[in-house]
């Protein structure tokens, strides 16, 4: 089932490799109608999905007066960046006043180690599962590989009572586990791929040199795998910082993540609803994902495309 | 190929793999067993043993939360992939023909995908708000009686979640159809041509079929992510007005947590486990198959 999918990834990946190169598809035959059309059709498109955000910047530095006024679209009279400064310090999720900024440190706290462990962890199993296919091992990844589309409702309760048993839910390395956990079946794969890809003469050369398992691992194995690192890397951060789920049920109160602080700025029920506050604080929480997405520009469609794959 | 340089067990990796080992037997062969196992239990807020049958499931297809659950579900996930599906292949053809600033469209298509759906839920929570979005920003550059707020309409929420899910994801449905796209050989294009095909019926009836590739794997995706949808609807909705968007994974979250009914809550996720491994085995049916094939031909 896998090797099938595993084959049917690669064009894509050439397509992406292409799709950097330069257009290609149908030619335009004229400048006319249908161009403006063309055009037209884009720039809807494109406001479509500016629009929100430029409400949110907008309103986001604006006064609350200037808000009740409703001209949503209008350019901040006197623009204030008080909202962001009471966004980050001052924003209450119940009794606690202390803004953003803890569940910042602790997203950091939870995205650092869990991208590195999951990358490790993801890179040595997909070498040993092209290089040192023991038996069973591709039972073991097919499983991992059926993981990737379980819906997670499944194994949450499990997950819940298997950690607790240990003493480690609602913790900080609980939380770090349950990431890991998640991640595995989908950078195993692409792990998987990229060393499967690899000329098997290097590793055979290797080992009639006489190296073992981990010394090609790690003399031969990891230098070459910067780019797929670069990759899972993206994937990783963005993935791990966007969650919400997993934060809420096993991260514990004292660890909640930034999305988890912010769902409960936002959608608190009591007291009056600072809309400027609460839309500094989700510009701010979308602020690492969005830098990295600028920064990575087309490595992130690489990664979306190989995170597609685990389809 | 000599496979001889390998041995059936090599401990080193086996030791290497035992995160692997564990993930896959402990985590998604074990943890889905006992998820099973608890949902033919009377478990409450911890799991127990004492075996009820189908008892959970009688009562699960009881629940009208569940019930419509199951309805939005199939509603959100129709309504939302093919919008996604249709759009994103627009956006996709359009994004080919040779357009400037093609960079700087992309990113803009692209960029609400990097961001939490949380940040989704509460942006579109904002534009929709009557009192604070859309409605209230056209009324007051004079167009009086624009009602627009589907979210405080029990009828029309569920759509509110869909413009939502389209804003977050056709960007990558985008993103993969065009790389599909590119990657069709130019040769065809210029056969068509040739032949006087108008350019519409050589996309969809010899250059989509050519992507099958692509269209799938944009499918699985937004599959994948509609299953999964808890996020959005958390930030967005609630699950309200009421119940009226309440999805399975919710009501699942809800049953463990607030409800302490474990019982059910795990017949509930046992139920959405349930037709993502009949399409599973489906697709590797079909996947076996066509491998044998292969291999009979050559």
């Amino acid at each position: 089932m896998t090797a099938a999918q595993i084959t049917a990834t690669q064009p894509i990946q050439n397509a992406l490799d292409q799709a950097a190169a330069g257009p290609y598809g149908a030619k335009p035959r004229h400048v006319s109608a249908g161009r403006i059309g063309l055009y037209a059709f884009l720039i809807v498109a494109a406001l479509f999905f500016l629009i929100p955000v430029y409400i949110m910047i907008v309103t986001s530095l604006k006064g609350m007066p200037e808000i009740r006024l409703g001209h949503l679209f209008n350019l901040p009279g006197e623009p204030t960046f008080q909202p962001w400064l009471d966004a980050w310090l001052h924003a209450c999720t119940g009794r606690d006043c202390n803004g953003l900024s803890p569940g910042f440190y602790n997203s950091v706290k939870i995205t650092l180690p869990s991208v590195a462990i999951s990358i490790i962890c993801a890179s040595i199993n997909g070498y040993a599962l092209t290089f040192w296919p023991y038996k069973g091992a591709n039972l073991l990844f097919g499983l991992l590989v059926f993981g990737a589309f379980v819906p997670y409702q499944v194994v949450i309760y499990p997950l819940i009572i298997g950690l607790s048993s240990v003493g480690l839910f609602a913790t900080l390395p609980g939380i770090i586990i349950v990431h890991t956990i998640f991640g595995m079946p989908i950078l195993t794969l692409l792990f998987r791929n990229f060393y499967a890809a690899l000329p098997v003469e290097l590793f055979k050369a290797a080992r009639v040199d006489g190296a073992g398992f981990w010394r090609i691992f790690f003399h031969i194995m990891l230098p070459m795998s910067v780019p797929i690192t670069v990759v899972a890397i993206i994937l990783q951060v963005t993935g791990i910082w966007n969650d919400f789920l997993f934060g809420v049920v096993f991260a514990g109160r004292s660890n909640w993540p930034m999305t988890v602080q912010l769902n409960n700025i936002v959608n608190t029920t009591t007291g009056v609803r600072e809309y400027n506050v609460n839309m500094a604080a989700t510009i701010l929480t979308a602020a690492v994902p969005l830098l990295i997405y600028f920064i990575s520009g087309r490595w992130f469609v690489r990664g979306i495309a190989a995170g597609a794959v685990k389809g | 190929m000599q496979k001889s340089w390998r041995r059936r067990f090599h401990l080193p990796a086996v030791i290497g793999t035992i995160p692997m080992i564990l993930v896959a037997v402990g985590v998604f062969v074990i943890g889905i067993g006992f998820s099973v196992l608890w949902s033919f239990t009377s478990s409450k807020l911890f799991p127990t043993y004492d075996f009820v049958g189908l008892a959970q499931y009688r009562r699960l297809w009881a629940d009208s939360r569940w019930l419509v659950s199951v309805n939005n579900i199939w509603f959100f996930g129709l309504m939302s992939i093919t919008c996604n599906m249709v759009f994103g292949y627009l956006l996709a053809v359009f994004m080919d023909q040779r357009i400037r600033q093609e960079d700087l469209f992309r990113s803009i298509f692209l960029y609400p995908f990097a961001m939490s759906l949380i940040v989704t839920g509460l942006v579109w929570q904002w534009v929709l708000d009557p009192n604070l979005g859309l409605q209230e920003a056209l009324r007051n550059l004079g167009w009086s009686s624009f009602s627009f707020a589907p979210l405080v309409d029990a009828n029309t929420a569920i759509y509110a979640l869909v413009v939502a899910g389209i804003w977050q994801g056709s960007g990558v449905t985008m993103a993969i159809l065009l790389a599909g796209l590119r990657g069709v050989d130019e040769e065809i294009w210029k056969a068509a041509k040739v032949d006087g095909i108008p350019t519409w019926r050589t996309h969809l009836s010899i250059v989509a079929p050519m992507m099958k590739g692509a269209f799938a794997t944009a499918f699985v995706l937004q599959c994948v992510s509609v299953v999964r949808v808890y996020d959005l609807v958390i930030a967005m909705t609630g699950g309200g007005p009421g119940i009226a968007t309440s999805m399975p994974a919710v009501y699942v979250i809800q049953l463990i947590t607030v409800r302490q009914n474990v019982g059910q809550g795990m017949a509930a996720a046992t139920m959405m486990l349930l037709p993502v491994l009949v399409v599973l085995a489906f697709s590797g049916i079909v996947i076996w198959r066509r491998n044998r094939l292969g291999g009979a031909e050559a």
